[in-house]
């Protein structure tokens, strides 16, 4: 029986994929996913361990069409030497907040206890505001802004999410059996 | 040996075994064409606008099946080209373009002519490159050249700074390419053969729809094993047309919303679709949710990319079609399937009371001018078509016997397309006759290169369908706009007289009677000849399945009932 692809079922899906190093490769990723309509809630780049090969963590949010699309096209691009979707694999995956929060005497010290509560680091402190460094999941971050949205929040940023695998599954050394099996 | 950038890519066209090029000369590029005076062996084609000699690089690849070339200097140049990349993009066609851009001071500047050119093209292009150094200019040849050819085909286009071009390295050309991140898989996995075989096997309705993959992966004689061990009828796209000959007993002809009626109701039929070398285009699937509802789905291709991206198949054969089709060939058993061809037979018959060509009018009709292109030829032809009714119409009526016979746009559908392509195929079968199909409108878009034609002493033979209408849109107008024919009209020039100011021998035929004669006196002739076929003006292609309908639901051809003044009123 034909199936027609699920259009529903939409939920967020963690990539991470390796890129060259060159001029205008993050703009093909991006042109990529701007042209197949991929709806792209966070992402980030940097260099991984191997010179000239950088590293890119992005949370898609759709259904696994969209997102099995979004990683074969991917793969398409000449600049791109690995993707893999480890939504359904074990892996740390962690963010970054920094968040200025406006705090008076009574307060400061609320919000000195639920920053400890979260493991979060107050990292500047002025008369009326206090910044909080928090690193976590997604989930906790999140959490963490909710409660300090009370106080309130004069001033946020995130980084989105980076992700790792956990275990020892090596980046090399797969082969590309297995390479075709990911897509 | 030290060498300049200019002479750097014209020795890696020799080693890629370029002999034509197809481009235009400007600011940004004179030092590669200085350095062209020093390279007799390869000819160089000045085009009349860049457009077509992208489409002459394209027309050159479809029919010799390596990379077509093409060049152009910066801005104005290169932004020409982007319409005959994406032709070359959607229809999978190996094509390096070569573009001059800005001196590298001057990048990013606003500098006269320049333009962002590798950013433009880049989703029309499978790759591109902007080179900012010498040296790196080897390496870019060769990967360009090695990406627009293997795994699924497709343009590069290579931007070079007009500096690079006159500064000097020493060349070496690399002997491999080095591209950790481009590896096309070509292998098969027998446990999916297996699976596909197993399914073959238990089918009692096994349909085949073969696409151009067929004929780029070189895959004709696996195809036909197959189909001819386990008795598999086959329906191909508009690009698969040549996949198989058309006068083969399991050959059903082209599928989807212009396909005949019968291979439309196969597919909804089957209970096995085995679809090789093609992507599942709207155009050959109607509405998806529709479409082929009782079949397992089998699906060989070379792009894992398109696995799964309109229609999911039950089994995958991701890799060369060639390999895949042999190994399926080697697995299935030998099998009969009478009652599912008798069937499909029913529905062909059915189809054939309804033919327009068993009409008897004496008015000019297209599918009468396609078929007697085809009986003129003897079918020893290429033909090169355009985009509209006559394309539809070419598919239908002329009969299609071997690969890289059809020339056309089939994913961009561009309009302009023909006579440039022509061109370039040509020059990729110089012994071969030629035949551009076009409609009024989009000859119109490309007639400039009828200068090409000549210069180039092509003995090009131009059939243009004139029926003084955009055919295809005021069809559609027709159908689903209740008739308001805005923009459609059109006005055009005595295209006879254009042809004999461009020097080339013309013929204009206004009655059906006169078809036969000027079809001959065309393929008699030693160079270039043009008709205008002046058609009647207001005819739809049939059958027609409606944008957004499954393919089931046709608008079938009417049954031919002749009335007492022998036209069908219907017609």
């Amino acid at each position: 029986m034909y199936s027609e692809i699920q259009q529903n079922g939409t939920h967020k899906h963690t990539v991470v994929a390796w890129l060259e190093d060159k001029p205008g490769v993050l703009n093909r990723v991006v042109g990529l996913f701007r042209r197949r309509g991929f709806n792209i809630e966070s992402l980030t780049v940097g260099h991984s361990e191997t010179p000239g090969i950088s590293r890119l963590t992005f949370v898609v949010d759709g259904d696994d069409r969209m997102v099995d699309q979004a990683v074969k096209q991917l793969y398409k691009l000449v600049n791109v030497t690995k993707v893999e979707n480890i939504t359904d694999r074990p892996a740390i995956i962690r963010e970054m907040a920094l968040i200025r929060v406006r705090v008076d005497t009574a307060t400061r010290a609320e919000v000195m206890q639920i920053v400890d509560i979260y493991r979060a680091r107050i990292v500047d402190v002025s008369m009326d505001a206090v910044v909080v460094q928090a690193v976590g999941a997604t989930d906790q971050v999140e959490s963490l802004l909710d409660l300090l949205a009370n106080y309130p929040v004069l001033e946020m940023v995130r980084t989105g999410a980076v992700a790792m695998t956990r275990g020892h599954v090596g980046r090399n050394g797969k082969s590309s059996r297995k390479r075709k099996a990911a897509l | 040996m030290k060498m300049t950038g200019a002479q750097i890519v014209w020795e890696a066209l020799l080693q890629e075994g370029v002999n034509v090029v197809f481009g235009m000369p400007g600011g940004a590029n004179l030092p590669i064409y200085d350095a062209l005076a020093r390279y007799p062996q390869i000819h160089h084609v000045l085009v009349r606008h860049e457009q077509g000699g992208a489409h002459m690089a394209d027309g050159y690849a479809r029919v010799s099946g390596d990379v077509g070339v093409c060049m152009a200097t910066s801005g104005p140049a290169a932004t020409n080209l982007v319409t005959g990349l994406a032709t070359a993009m959607m229809d999978s066609v190996p094509l390096v373009a070569i573009t001059g851009q800005v001196p590298t001071n001057l990048l990013g500047n606003d500098a006269f002519q320049e333009t962002d050119v590798t950013g433009v093209t880049q989703p029309v292009t499978k790759h591109n490159y902007l080179v900012t150094d010498v040296r790196e200019l080897p390496q870019v040849m060769k990967e360009a050249f090695y990406i627009a050819r293997e795994g699924r085909p497709g343009p590069v286009l290579i931007d070079i700074c007009k500096d690079v071009q006159n500064d000097s390295t020493d060349f070496i050309y690399p002997e491999e390419v080095i591209l950790p991140g481009y590896k096309p898989w070509y292998g098969v996995e027998e446990e999916d053969v297996k699976r596909a075989a197993q399914l073959i096997d238990r089918a009692q309705k096994p349909l085949i729809l073969a696409g151009h993959g067929v004929q780029m992966g070189q895959a004709l004689e696996e195809l036909r094993r197959l189909i001819e061990k386990a008795e598999i009828p086959v329906t191909t796209t508009l690009l698969g047309l040549g996949d198989i000959p058309e006068t083969h007993p399991l050959a059903l002809g082209m599928c989807g919303m212009h396909g005949e009626a019968h291979t439309n109701l196969a597919i909804q039929a089957c209970d096995v679709l085995i679809a090789v070398g093609m992507r599942f285009d709207d155009r050959v699937t109607g509405k998806l949710s529709e479409f082929a509802p009782k079949a397992k789905i089998i699906h060989l291709e070379m792009d894992p990319a398109e696995v799964g991206k309109n229609v999911r198949p039950d089994v995958a054969l991701i890799g060369d079609c060639k390999q895949s089709l042999q190994a399926l060939a080697d697995s299935v058993q030998p099998a009969r399937h009478l009652s599912w061809l008798a069937e499909i037979r029913s529905w062909r018959d059915d189809g054939q009371e309804r033919d327009i060509l068993g009409l008897e009018v004496d008015e000019l009709i297209p599918p009468f001018v396609m078929r007697q292109l085809w009986h003129s030829t003897g079918g020893q032809t290429i033909v090169v078509t355009d985009v509209g009714q006559h394309q539809m119409w070419e598919a239908q009526y002329f009969v299609h016997e071997r690969p890289r016979q059809l020339l056309t746009s089939g994913g961009l559908g561009t309009m302009g397309f023909a006579l440039p392509a022509a061109i370039g195929a040509q020059f990729a079968a110089p012994h071969d006759r030629v035949w551009a199909v076009a409609g009024d409108g989009g000859f119109q878009m490309t007639l400039q290169e009828l200068a090409v034609v000549v210069q180039e002493k092509l003995p090009i033979k131009i059939a243009i369908i004139n029926n003084g209408f955009l055919g295809m849109v005021r069809q559609w107008q027709q159908l689903f706009y209740e008739k308001r024919y805005t923009g459609t009209p059109m006005l055009s020039p005595d295209f006879v007289k254009l042809a004999e100011a461009y020097g080339i021998a013309g013929r204009r035929v206004t009655h059906k009677a006169d078809v036969a004669d000027a079809f001959a006196a065309a393929n008699a002739h030693e160079g270039p000849f043009l008709i205008d076929f002046r058609v009647k003006e207001e005819l739809n292609v049939y059958p027609m399945v409606a944008p957004g309908a499954g393919v089931g639901e046709l608008i079938r051809r009417p049954k031919i009932v002749q009335g007492p003044s022998g036209v069908n009123p219907a017609w």
